[in-house]
């Protein structure tokens, strides 16, 4: 292990963008002028399945200040994805810019561009359409029978079921077949469980600008996690080069995957090219919930077989996910609720993954953090628990005994990919032990569970204590790259160029981090600029926890190649051989104390000495992607007369590796963690007989406030990634992971009762304790 | 409130201070605050979800807290308003706001302004409160960032820095 004393990096510096943020600086999308702006917005489809017979646009344009509507028949019909992934795309090629049928309520019908919103909202109103309204499928079970298809059309790409609307599939994937399946086991367990329609709830809503240059050449400015795939796809769906097109990404308001999607850009691009002015377009917190992305709403299915012993004989996993009207990562979604969850657990006979994500007509769903972890972490750790108690075996023994240790790998992660097969690879760091450990002794575990066994019998509040310990990937190994410059200037400070997108998470600090580390300079010497398709190298994006990892990777390796200039540099100038030079300190300095400064090399290298910009580039991609793990622990009051549940503490103990910076990696910790608790409480769509959305605003669909939060505490573990940037994993993702688990855990622990459908609300818990009362 | 009177354009004039400034502004009946705001330059207030939810548009208006997505302009004639330009300033930061950036809790920051104007309006009245208030005060600015540990340690850290400064 090559740990070390670092000098920035895992230091408490503060955020770099921070205090222009605080102090209100306009550095969101919205927050430019733009003279000559029109308005753009989107008719939605108030049906969930229905062709466009007619479409009459007249009086629409004759309302003032409307400078234009389009409709299907005015674009070029090319199928896509709107899912920002890395070329060739693995979700199917079945949505277009505007179609003829629409297929889910929210969907778009047409887009109109005027002088105000205002004068848009007044053209929709006079839009007339003749609809033939087609019957219409919301239960991916009842779409999978093919009675109502979702997508006949016959241009779509790489639908693998069209006729019975199956968007990805993957069937019986037999990892380890040793005996027959549930021969050896003791017991044998098999349960469902289901999460609803999650939104992200990101506080800025998806706002895009576009407008052309002095050069006609078209300029996207959006909020987006995946700027050069913005690129990509909308030269792409509107045919045009890519050299014709810049995208940039200002500071974004939070992502979560709601903003690794084309949403906004094609349509508002297209609006630009047939208006010749620039066009602002941004979605209503309506449409955000509505007809953006949400995490997909899932039926996870597990059996497994246990030993009296605690060995874990058999577990097969089968997952249906409802995709929606579109299949916007339908398959990468499914394949992370098996890669991400099942090696977890060392499996000894049979293991066995299969799935479905299923078209619907319903809102789509797509990138949420997590992502399928979320929803299968939710089955395995309640399982996990259910396993150990038919065994009568403390349920953190019982994942001590099983849990994938140093050194081991697991069959998964060589079958199982992202839309193609998966990459070999051992653990090579964890803190998952130590992270179970500390959490039991934050949360006083064996001392409460006796003290609330004996609390419980007399009273109607019940105590509970759960816990689940969790997995995540950093990258996608062998498909995610990332890439840097670095620039020296005259006063011994760097520019960093980084195509890595920084969306609230503070990645443009971390990386600049990482820079500074590997120069000896401070933070404050790296002037960081992101996500620029113009100026900066190409990078994939913010998503699947990769940035530090990867994007990460690609900066050290940059500053590297940087350091090595400098000391070739400095070499010439103190007349000393290079392998006798080091940094220290912003000088360059040589074993026999001779010195120059940063200051001096670079102002040598710009005017005075064989004259050359001190710059260097460099890409990384992951060989491999190693989990971040993570304990959580929750204790909690049940009111068995209510059905409220109390969450008192909640403990998460996180192993990112090398925390680069640690006030940052909690952060997102904690917010992961309340996000997720949220989730198990409060949130999921309510959707009418006929597709609505019902409660698509913050009154209604209720997102935790300050006031909703337990005392929560995150506990970073150290632990060394020997691949990753100092020894660095990710932190993003994993923590949304834990809370729907380790709560239904610990409401079995308070009062014996199951929770296998999000959110436990009031009803569900007292109808759960009535069930129970019965037996 | 005086009577208004809807002009030619139908427009009403208005007049009010903003961040120490005084402004006379034509508006129409249906704007509100908040766009009002966006249009004359003050970037810094946001919207989040134009229901009067999230809490992002929050300003001070005559020393009270509002959300200005729910609020006419219009509404704004003769009073004093504060924005979080008229707070602090990346050169004369407020100790709210250095109090937030030293704590970690600005992720995307897109909520930042709306929670440090409700911390503001909160530290005024109430300088040195409890967790429980400060949970309760904040609880109508939404944050999908952090879980608001951070910043409720912030409002900590401003209440503890402000008792020993004198600024407003």
């Amino acid at each position: 292990m090559d740990e070390k004393k670092f000098n920035v990096v895992n230091k408490r510096l503060t955020k770099t963008d921070s205090l222009a943020l605080a102090c209100g600086e306009p550095v969101f999308c919205d927050d430019v002028d733009i003279k000559g702006m029109l308005y753009g917005k989107i008719m939605f489809s108030p049906h969930p399945h229905a062709l466009i017979k007619n479409i009459d646009v007249s009086d629409a344009l004759k309302v003032k200040g409307v400078k234009t509507v389009v409709t299907y028949k005015d674009i070029k019909r090319i199928p896509h994805t709107t899912a920002g992934q890395g070329y060739p795309e693995p979700s199917p090629y079945d949505t277009y810019m505007l179609d003829k049928k629409v297929r889910y309520v929210g969907d778009r019908v047409c887009a109109v561009a005027a002088e105000t919103p205002e004068q848009c909202d007044e053209a929709i109103s006079k839009i007339k359409i003749g609809w033939e309204i087609l019957p219409a499928v919301f239960d991916p079970f009842e779409a999978m029978k093919g009675e109502v298809i979702i997508h006949d059309e016959a241009d779509s790409k790489n639908i693998p079921d069209p006729k019975h609307n199956i968007a990805s599939k993957t069937d019986d994937l037999v990892m380890i077949k040793n005996t027959e399946p549930y021969a050896e086991a003791d017991f044998v367990v098999e349960k469902t469980y289901k999460i609803p329609y999650l939104q992200h709830c990101a506080i800025e809503p998806h706002t895009t600008i576009t407008y052309f240059d002095s050069y006609k050449r078209l300029v996207i400015r959006s909020s987006t996690q995946v700027p050069f795939h913005v690129r990509r796809i909308v030269a792409q769906t509107l045919d045009i080069p890519v050299k014709m097109i810049r995208v940039i990404k200002p500071r974004i308001g939070g992502g979560f995957g709601s903003k690794q999607e084309i949403l906004l850009e094609d349509i508002c691009s297209f609006l630009t090219l047939k208006t010749g002015r620039p066009v602002k377009m941004e979605y209503s917190r309506k449409d955000v919930f509505v007809s953006s992305r949400t995490r997909h709403p899932s039926v996870v299915t597990i059996k497994s077989g246990v030993k009296k012993d605690g060995t874990i004989t058999d577990l097969s996993m089968d997952v249906v996910l409802n995709t929606g009207a579109y299949g916007s990562h339908a398959l990468t979604v499914l394949m992370c609720s098996g890669s991400h969850t099942l090696p977890m657990y060392r499996v000894k006979n049979y293991l066995k993954f299969s799935g479905r994500s299923v078209y619907t007509n319903l809102p789509v769903s797509g990138a949420y953090r997590g992502y399928g972890a979320t929803q299968a972490f939710f089955a395995l750790e309640a399982q996990m628990d259910i396993m150990a108690e038919k065994i009568g075996m403390d349920p953190v023994e019982f994942r001590k005994k099983n849990y994938i240790k140093m050194g081991e790998t697991s069959p998964v992660f060589k079958v199982m990919g992202e839309g193609r097969e998966g990459v070999d690879q051992s653990i090579l760091s964890t803190g998952l032990f130590e992270a179970i450990d500390r959490g039991l002794k934050e949360i006083r575990w064996y001392e409460k569970k006796e003290k609330y066994k004996k609390l419980n019998e007399r009273s109607a509040i019940k105590y509970g204590l759960g816990m689940a310990a969790m997995m995540q990937g950093s990258g996608i190994a062998e498909i995610d790259m990332g890439s840097a410059t670095i620039k020296m200037n005259e006063d011994g400070s760097f520019n960093l160029l980084i195509g890595a997108t920084d969306i609230g998470t503070g990645s443009d600090t971390i990386l600049a981090q990482i820079a500074a580390e590997t120069l000896g300079v401070e933070l404050s010497d790296i002037i960081v600029y992101s996500s620029d398709t113009d100026l900066t190298p190409f990078d994939v994006g913010a998503y699947a926890s990769s940035t530090t990892f990867v994007s990460g990777g690609a900066v050290k390796k940059t500053a590297e190649k940087v350091r090595d200039i400098i000391i070739d540099d400095a070499s010439k100038i103190l007349n000393e051989p290079a392998d006798k030079l080091r940094l220290e300190n912003k000088y360059v300095v040589s074993e026999s104390g001779k010195k120059v400064s940063f200051k001096e090399i670079a102002n040598t290298s710009l005017y005075y000495h064989d004259q050359h910009q001190i710059i260097a580039s460099a890409s990384h991609y992951g060989r491999t992607s190693p989990p971040p793990f993570a304990a959580h622990f929750v204790e909690l009051a049940l009111n068995t007369r209510t059905g409220v549940i109390n969450i008192i503490n909640y403990v998460a103990c996180v192993d990112c590796g090398t925390a680069i910076n640690p006030t940052l990696a909690e952060g997102q910790n904690d917010g992961a963690v309340v996000n997720g608790i949220s989730h198990s409480l409060s949130e999921g769509f309510e959707i009418s007989s006929n597709g609505t959305v019902l409660n698509s605003s913050f009154r209604r669909y209720r997102i935790f406030s300050s006031k909703d939060i337990p005392n929560l505490k995150t506990i970073l573990i150290p632990s060394y990634e020997p691949t990753g940037p100092y020894g660095a994993k990710s932190v993003s993702e994993i923590g949304i992971n834990g809370p729907l688990p380790a709560i239904s855990n610990a409401l079995y622990d308070a009062a014996g009762i199951r929770l296998v459908e999000s959110p436990f609300t009031p009803d569900k818990v007292l109808k759960a304790i009535e069930e129970k009362s019965k037996v | 409130m005086k009577k208004m009177t809807v002009g030619k354009e139908k427009s009403i004039d208005i007049s009010f201070n903003i961040n120490g400034n005084d402004m006379t502004v034509s508006v129409k009946p249906s704007e509100s605050l908040i766009d009002m705001i966006r249009r004359l330059g003050y970037k810094g207030t946001k919207k989040g979800c134009d229901t009067g939810d999230c809490g992002s548009c929050a300003l001070i208006l005559d020393g009270k807290a509002v959300v200005s997505c729910l609020m006419p302009a219009f509404y704004a004639d003769g009073k004093k308003i504060t924005t979080i330009e008229g707070i602090g300033s990346i050169l004369n930061p407020h100790p709210i706001q250095k109090a937030f950036v030293d704590a970690g809790a600005v992720q995307c920051g897109f909520c930042i302004p709306g929670m440090i104007i409700s911390t503001k309006f909160l530290l005024d009245r109430f300088p040195t409160p409890d967790e429980k208030t400060i949970k309760h005060h904040l609880d109508g600015n939404l944050c999908r960032c952090t879980g608001y540990v951070k910043q409720i340690e912030a409002v900590r850290l401003a209440s503890n820095r402000l008792k020993n400064t004198n600024r407003e």
